[in-house]
């Protein structure tokens, strides 16, 4: 928001599907799209008796989250019942964390243009999913009447809630941020994050304040975004839905809101939702977590280097904000561009890769580390043109796709196509010399000044050679023979 | 024809390894005697099943350990396809589809179940009149209480309708009504059996345990059920397998005698049958020495704000969504409320309500985190108290069974009868009963506590006690 009266302060609350294998407290795999209940055990579906135990590879994913974000790992953490009433809630209780969650206190630097941003971490918990519940039109039954379903595949599956800090001024930090962080989970491989399937829901605090005010004001919560987009609008709308509330002197209200995408309008919702005395208390049936700190340690300092560190190392490269964002959407993409720039010059391999071989690339359906132009080729072939024994439009428009096509080297399909480039030796000067032999009178005009004339006679070069010579080095040839 | 009065599981076990009867008779016995209706023992009967599993261990050449000898099952335990009700409407006819950890392991061992046994409905109630279904009458005199919450079990084993049964025990559900029924009951120490299977009513307090004729037998059965279960977080490895008692004597043994358990509030014919036990301990060797545990006096308001505020949650998943009984309304709400309003029984309710008071958010710190707070008191002084003595004693209910319909109008006097036995559940210690003598007529029970996991001494010191009371758990007119 530009209104230089007020600035917003945001936070996010975020849900990640751990990518275990079985639910959090049963052994029920998980599963999307399958048929419902076909997952679902006395455990999760609270059969009488029926007792949690917890997932270890959730905790160890959590941790794990935690230490990417560079939380403390608690010693001691504990599992807490939250109390309601819901048909999607089994047990009538759900088994979340409260006053202490697994990870505590870290923080999350983002890229900007205008540089870093660091948003604080204020906690990771772990908890259980709620089941899916469906109302169904109730074709065969009493007319207008209407019936719900649970399928409790999705029950029990679970989940990481990041909590930030208040420290995100817009809604475009928000998106920003929020698509970072995705990019640092998925790279520790703890979520895939998919926020069509609702492995990634957002949530945002927002409120406004004066410029230059230090106190908060009244926040509201915007509930579930399952886009960036739909984060960024959303978050927009409620801002200066809040300013104009302010305008008119009238306070904002704390409540929960929807934003519905559609219409771009902010629904609250039903205040009756909001009401609820959870009624934590500690889970009696289950043991607190305490992580060996050795084992933390181990996974400490087993930490992949991150996607925004990455960047921060490629801009140090020499590639630009954007290359280096582009570059490093997935760690696939991001291992290509290394292993090229380990072999050629960085920027260069920047280029070609987000322009030439992924334009290639994309007609195909293909990603650059799936097909025939490996690293070490790619690599070669920049360094084919860079020395000025290819001509650049040879490599882009013959020599790339044939690599695609044959699954040879660059070199091979130059030699085998007789496009190596015919550089500033005298091969180069006789031919510019006919050129301008050929054409006195164009040869006469430029000569007088008239430099448009120069790429005709590049023109007629390249024709001369099959596209072969070397642009920068013709027109100096030209400008020589004609002393100019 | 065995004589089911006369026998202990130890003898039944003895007579099957000699040949002198089959699983397949003992059963038929006991079932003949489980379908005498005298004293509502039994809420559900498995007899096809149980002769089935009888004749299939009769058939085999390696037999299990326990030789297809009987077991009644309390009805708050998970059994696969045999109803499980908690003695609630709100669990009418329901068949659970798996079988609770320790129910399966006995199986497996060999112990043949008979059936599921009357109970306090969700183990709420310290006399069996909770249940929703049936009273469950006191063999030893038919106008009195068995107690409870277990008090099916422990009828079930006093009128031996089956030599051993399996109660559970939350404040004393065990000790109580095994003490007003003249029989042994044990409760383990917490962790020591797992509970995945047991319906949960107070979770952090919940423990399955024996009902016996004997120690010996409350031990031999207790052995096959201890240890880690992967399914029961708060399951332990046991340290040292449970041995089956010899000791006749206690030489060397400390016992303190609680004093503020021996005044006022208990019973002269109770106080004068424990005293004649510690006499007893004496004269086997061991000293008896009066101890304190002040914070005991909290044990019974700090029991009804925990117990309530756990089986508040717990309780809540009987929603008739899933399974049970569903009253069909037009909106959820009114649905919930339907069905929860009908289908629980007053004291159920009552619990659920003082529960969900306790963890309110304003009132959570009054009740609930300082009931948390006394509890670890209460764990202190058992502590403290275990410096100087190996063995803690008391009376287990401050009364002899008291008759049916006495206390039910006033819930205050009924929470009184666990006085004894609730500080030692939040202090998640074992502890048996054992009948100790008669009171004008009917059993008193006597209480012995010892620390974590000293089960194996416990049942030791409790052996020896009981061969020197010598007492006759079968009523009289029974046999
Ligand atoms: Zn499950």
């Amino acid at each position: 928001m530009s209104d230089a009266k007020y600035e917003a302060v945001i936070g996010i609350e975020i849900h990640v599907q751990l990518a275990t294998r079985t639910k959090m407290f049963c052994g029920c795999e998980l599963s999307f799209g399958d048929p419902p209940n076909t997952h679902t055990c006395p455990v999760c579906l609270a059969h009488p008796g029926a007792l949690p135990v917890t997932n270890a590879e959730a905790i160890r994913l959590g941790i794990m989250a935690g230490l990417a974000l560079g939380c403390d790992i608690a010693p001691e953490s504990t599992f807490h019942r939250k109390n309601y009433f819901y048909p999607d809630l089994p047990k009538a209780y759900q088994i979340s964390q409260f006053d202490e969650p697994l990870c505590i206190g870290g923080s999350f630097t983002y890229l900007q243009e205008e540089g870093p941003q660091v948003v604080g971490i204020t906690r990771v918990h772990l908890e259980e999913d709620a089941a899916k519940l469906q109302h169904l039109s109730a074709s065969g039954r009493r007319a207008g009447a209407e019936q719900s379903a649970v399928d409790f595949n999705r029950g029990g599956t679970p989940l990481a809630e990041i909590v930030t800090e208040p420290d995100i001024r817009t809604a475009q930090q928000a998106a920003d941020f929020l698509k970072q962080l995705r990019g640092t989970l998925r790279e520790i491989g703890i979520s895939d994050c998919n926020m069509e399937e609702g492995s990634m829901r957002a949530d945002a605090n927002v409120s406004i304040r004066p410029v230059g005010s230090t106190e908060l004001g009244t926040k509201t919560e915007l509930k579930n975004m399952n886009s960036f987009t739909f984060l960024r609008r959303g978050v927009e709308a409620e801002i200066a839905r809040q300013i104009a509330i302010v305008e008119a002197g009238d306070r904002v209200v704390q409540e929960t809101l929807h934003f519905d995408p559609v219409t771009e309008q902010l629904h609250p919702l039903r205040s009756k939702e909001e009401s609820h005395d959870y009624r934590y208390f500690p889970e009696p049936d289950l043991v607190p977590v305490a992580p060996d700190p050795a084992w933390v340690a181990e996974l400490r300092d087993a930490m992949p280097e991150g996607p925004v560190a990455r960047r921060v190392r490629y801009e140090a490269m020499g590639l630009t904000f954007e290359d280096a964002e582009v570059l490093t959407e997935s760690r696939e993409l991001s291992d290509y561009f290394e292993a090229t720039a380990a072999q050629a010059d960085a920027k260069q391999a920047a280029n070609w890769i987000r322009g030439d071989l992924r334009a290639l690339l994309s007609e195909r359906g293909e990603e650059p580390w799936q097909g025939h132009v490996t690293p070490t080729r790619l690599a070669q072939l920049i360094t084919l043109v860079d020395s000025g024994a290819l001509s650049r439009a040879n490599a882009r428009e013959v020599v790339l796709p044939a690599i695609l096509e044959s699954d040879k080297d660059p070199q091979a399909i130059v030699d085998e196509q007789g496009l190596g480039a015919i550089g500033d030796g005298d091969e180069l000067r006789s031919i510019v010399q006919t050129a301008i032999d050929d054409n006195p009178k164009q040869a006469e005009q430029l000569r007088g000044g008239q430099d448009k004339l120069l790429g005709f006679f590049v023109g007629q070069v390249m024709k001369a050679t099959g596209g072969r010579a070397d642009a920068k080095a013709v027109n100096e040839l030209i400008r020589e023979l004609l002393g100019s | 024809m065995m004589d089911a009065t006369q026998l202990t599981a130890e003898g039944a076990i003895k007579a099957l390894a000699a040949g002198e009867t089959s699983s397949a008779e003992l059963v038929d016995t006991y079932l003949a005697r489980c379908e005498d209706d005298r004293w509502g023992s039994f809420l559900a009967l498995d007899a096809e099943r149980a002769r089935a599993r009888a004749n299939e261990i009769d058939a085999m050449d390696e037999k299990p350990p326990l030789r297809g000898v009987p077991i009644a099952i309390k009805d708050v335990l998970s059994t696969e396809g045999l109803t499980t009700t908690c003695a609630s409407k709100i669990l009418e006819g329901f068949t659970p589809v798996y079988t609770a950890t320790c129910v399966e392991r006995l199986e497996r061992a060999g112990a043949i179940v008979l059936g599921k046994t009357n109970m306090d409905e969700f183990a709420m109630g310290s006399s069996t009149e909770n249940s929703a279904y049936q009273v469950t009458r006191n063999p030893w005199d038919l106008e009195r209480v068995p107690g409870g919450s277990s008090g099916g079990s422990a009828a079930a084993v006093a009128a031996c309708q089956a030599p051993w049964s399996l109660g559970t025990d939350t404040g004393g559900s065990i000790r109580q009504p095994a003490a007003l029924c003249g029989i042994v009951g044990m409760k383990p120490t917490y962790g020591a059996v797992s509970r995945y299977g047991l319906v949960a009513f107070a979770s952090s307090l919940d423990q399955v345990g024996p009902f016996a004729r004997s120690v010996r037998d409350a031990a031999h059965l207790l052995s096959f059920m201890v240890g880690k279960d992967p399914k029961d977080s708060t399951s332990v490895d046991w340290p040292d397998p449970i041995v089956l008692p010899t000791a006749e004597r206690l030489d060397g043994m400390r016992v303190g005698i609680v004093t503020e358990l021996m005044g006022e509030g208990i019973d002269p014919g109770v106080r004068a049958a424990v005293e004649r036990s510690m006499a007893l301990v004496e004269e086997l060797g061991g000293t008896v020495v009066p101890i304190s545990l002040p914070s005991s006096a909290h044990g019974i308001a700090t029991y009804y704000l925990i117990a309530p505020a756990e089986c508040s949650a717990n309780l809540a998943r009987f929603d008739g969504v899933r399974y049970g009984p569903r009253h069909e309304a037009d909106t959820l709400l009114d649905q919930y409320e339907l069905t929860r309003g009908e289908l629980f029984g007053p004291e159920v309710k009552r619990r659920i309500i003082l529960g969900t008071f306790a963890l309110a958010s304003g009132y959570y710190d009054a009740y609930y985190r300082r009931a948390q707070q006394v509890r670890t008191l209460i764990v202190r002084d058992f502590a403290t108290a275990f410096e100087n003595v190996d063995l803690i004693a008391s009376p287990t209910s401050p009364t002899v069974a008291f008759k049916l319909g006495e206390r039910t109008a006033d819930p205050m006097s009924m929470y009184l009868a666990d006085i004894c036995t609730v500080p030692v559940s939040l202090a998640g210690l074992p502890s048996i009963s054992i009948p100790c003598g008669l009171s004008d007529g009917l059993p008193v029970g006597l209480q012995l506590v010892g620390p974590a996991f000293s089960e194996n001494r416990l049942f030791a010191a409790s052996h020896a006690l009981e061969q020197a009371i010598g007492f006759n758990p079968t009523p009289p007119g029974l046999s």
